[in-house]
């Protein structure tokens, strides 16, 4: 489902990706790991269409299109989904409204049936249950003075309630405690499917313990170097980064 | 998101732009003693009424326009000005809704003012005042079984006149500004409202207005007196077509809340704001102001999203104890336009306690200015005041500004102050954009929640049209 061949893109202008190769079959689950720096998080923006992250070369089709070509918003609509590292507050706007836009927009662009709002507010509230966050949470603002832990688990529940074709996960697990790092686990686990992939890029192993993925790919300097099953993931937390990128690393 | 792409979503159209052919009455332009006793005559205005006009123009005629404000446009030559146009059918005045210009109702349908069936089931009352005269108030007579009184200004002088000698000018005097002395001169027509002691009144009371003749002025001039222990909820909304010259809008409000009243003042300003380049549009330079007595409490709630220039300062006189005034104020500004809008909440009795929620968006090249006042007065004891100017930037061109003036006399006070500036970020967007919302959606989705804590003072028609109204006014438009 998801192509990438060759990805060249730039940040602000400057090469960050340089020549990136990865497939993803529905069903599977590829972990991206890699030191900071690497091009982790710019791989999760470039192909959900962040502007000012620039596809300079190559191609990443997603179902047989190129997401170039698309608008934020129609890769959404595609069954793209995007949990952020760093979650943005949209004070005023309920979470409510903001589901009920996001899922009006992507449900309808998929053909799915329209969930009316006593639906949509059931579904909303199993959704919460299912990453320990209180039904209250849908009243309030998007993001607003959540914890960082609660924005986390809230882009759980969206992605949750999306049922997405291609989950990218940015980080997830960073700053979360052992509990909230469970409890995202359990809602990720949930989405696994025959017809789902999934992309997690995070920075340390430990997330991997929960969501065992099928494949371990490390990026260093906008390329992998190295893709192996879910046994380098443990290699890479013995050994650290330096061993594969000729770099001292303490990670 | 880009500022090419911003650009293209302010860049829509104003959608009440459109004129009426009706057959006018129109005064030639310019000002004098003579057009004065011309205007006062036409209307059949008993001789105190005229006396009043030309007292308050020899006032005028001393006096120079404010220039303190952050404002910038060529003066104002009053001699271009027609200060009176009346559209002619209507000098039988209408009975019935049957007999009102079927042009006039046309319009009116357009702007969705709900005059026939629908309103009987919104239950809204509406007078409406196009150009310079009253069309037709609904519901006179059910509002009369209630005691309360909904007319125009020009039937109450004739009707009420000892309520009119007694209370007009005696909120906003005859000389107190540049604008409001040439309004108290002209002032054409309006609204007038009483409600009597301890009468809740059975419906929301609502007034459009409308600017349709080219080169016309509008002076209206509204006066609300709530009795002892009454409450009201008054509406008004208001539109102009798109010209190309300059309109001048010079209005004055006054309210007065009795011991124990609670007048809540709505308002939807939607007058022409110009194009994009700044050709035309209305100059609205309103005086709006309330004092309230023992126990009563005035609100003022407005939604500016019109007009070339707005220079509006509705503002509460708490003059009795334990009185009580809200301000909560939404102005978006885009293209060229300007806005020097706030309150002033002047507090006289002991405690009396205030609240200031000030939105303002501006985008485009325009520029959006907050202008407060709160005063405690010596004898004010435990006086408080809570402001909150929140303002939010679409682009990069245009300008916020914040002038809070706070003066306390009274070492009682409690005055709090709370600002913030921001930008709709190209984080919120791209949240909302990475959830399939489109770009317009999401603007509109993020202008209204930063509304949110004003929309939800509104009443629940008016909320959904300020909504809407923001939406249209943002549409194709920002990003």
């Amino acid at each position: 489902m998801l192509e990438i061949r060759d990805l060249h893109a730039t940040v602000a202008d400057k090469p960050i990706l340089k020549g990136l190769n990865l497939t993803v079959k529905p069903g599977e689950v590829h972990a991206i790991m890699g030191p900071n720096g690497s091009g982790k998080s710019t791989l999760a923006n470039v192909l959900a269409g962040r502007d000012n992250y620039a596809i300079t070369g190559g191609e990443a089709l997603f179902e047989g299109n190129s997401l170039a070509d698309l608008e934020p918003e129609e890769r959404a609509q595609a069954g793209l989904f995007l949990a952020f590292q760093y979650p943005v507050e949209i004070p005023g706007v309920s979470n409510m409204e903001f589901l009920k836009a996001a899922l009006e927009s992507v449900r309808g662009a998929q053909g799915k049936e329209e969930w009316d709002s006593v639906t949509l507010l059931r579904q909303a509230r199993a959704a919460c249950k299912q990453v320990n966050l209180d039904a209250s949470f849908l009243k309030r603002g998007v993001n607003e003075g959540f914890s960082g832990g609660e924005k986390k688990r809230n882009e759980i529940m969206q992605m949750l309630l999306m049922e997405p074709k291609l989950a990218l996960l940015d980080e997830t697990d960073s700053g979360l405690d052992i509990d909230a790092l469970q409890t995202v686990a359990k809602g990720v686990n949930s989405l696994r499917s025959p017809e789902r992939g999934i992309v997690l890029v995070t920075h340390y192993q430990r997330l991997l313990d929960y969501i065992v993925p099928d494949f371990v790919h490390v990026l260093s300097n906008g390329q992998i170097i190295k893709s192996g099953g879910k046994e380098l993931a443990h290699e890479l937390e013995e050994k650290g980064y330096g061993w594969l990128t000729g770099e001292e690393e303490s990670a | 998101m880009s500022q090419a792409e911003l650009d293209k979503l302010i860049r829509s159209n104003y959608e009440a732009g459109f004129t009426t052919t009706v057959d006018t009455e129109t005064l030639p332009p310019g000002l004098s003693e003579e057009v004065i006793r011309f205007l006062s005559a036409k209307k059949g205005e008993p001789e105190w009424m005229l006396e009043w006009r030309l007292d308050s123009y020899h006032k005028w005629l001393e006096m120079t326009p404010p220039d303190w404000a952050h404002l910038h446009h060529p003066p104002i030559d009053v001699n271009e000005v027609s200060f009176y146009s009346k559209p002619k059918s209507l000098d039988d005045a209408p009975k019935s809704l049957d007999e009102v210009d079927p042009e006039l109702l046309a319009t009116y349908e357009k702007l969705g003012i709900p005059l026939h069936e629908q309103e009987m089931l919104a239950g809204v009352a509406v007078d409406v005042v196009f150009d310079s005269s009253s069309v037709f108030t609904t519901f006179k007579e059910k509002l009369w079984e209630a005691g309360v009184i909904f007319c125009s200004i020009s039937e109450a002088i004739q009707e009420y006149p000892e309520l009119i000698q007694k209370y007009m000018g005696s909120v906003v005097p005859k000389g107190d500004n540049f604008y409001a002395a040439l309004n108290s001169a002209v002032f054409s027509d309006g609204s007038f409202v009483y409600i009597p002691k301890g009468v809740r009144c059975p419906m929301e009371l609502s007034t459009y207005f409308r600017i349709n003749e080219a080169n016309t002025g509008q002076f209206e001039r509204t006066l609300i007196i709530a009795d002892e222990g009454s409450y009201v909820s008054y509406l008004e909304g208001c539109t102009a077509p798109q010209r190309d010259e300059n309109q001048l809008h010079a209005a004055v409000v006054e309210l007065v809340a009795m011991p124990g009243a609670e007048i809540k003042y709505s308002t939807v300003q939607n007058w022409y704001p110009g194009d994009e380049n700044g050709k035309g549009g209305i100059y609205n330079f309103v005086t709006k102001r309330g004092v309230a007595h023992d126990n009563s409490k005035i609100s003022w709630t407005q939604v500016e999203t019109g007009s070339a220039i707005t220079w509006k300062y509705p503002s509460v006189i708490l003059r009795g104890d334990n009185s009580i005034g809200e301000f909560y104020s939404v102005a978006l500004t885009r293209h060229m336009q300007q806005a020097d809008t706030g309150t002033k909440m002047i507090h006289l009795g002991k405690n009396t306690k205030s609240t200031i929620i000030s939105k303002g968006i501006s985008a485009g090249r325009s520029s959006n200015t907050y202008r407060g006042l709160v005063r405690i007065s010596p004898r004010a004891e435990n006086a408080r005041n809570f402001t909150q100017c929140d303002s939010l930037l679409l682009g990069d061109t245009c300008g916020a500004h914040t002038f809070p003036y706070i003066e306390s006399k009274n070492p009682s006070a409690t005055i709090e102050h709370e600002a913030t500036t921001s930008k709709v970020s190209d984080d919120q967007m791209f949240l909302c954009r990475q959830r399939g919302i489109d770009p317009e959606k999401a603007v509109s989705m993020i202008v209204n929640g930063f509304c949110k804590e004003v929309f939800k003072e509104l009443p629940m028609e008016f909320a959904v049209e300020a909504g809407k109204l923001l939406e249209v006014s943002l549409e194709g438009a920002v990003g």
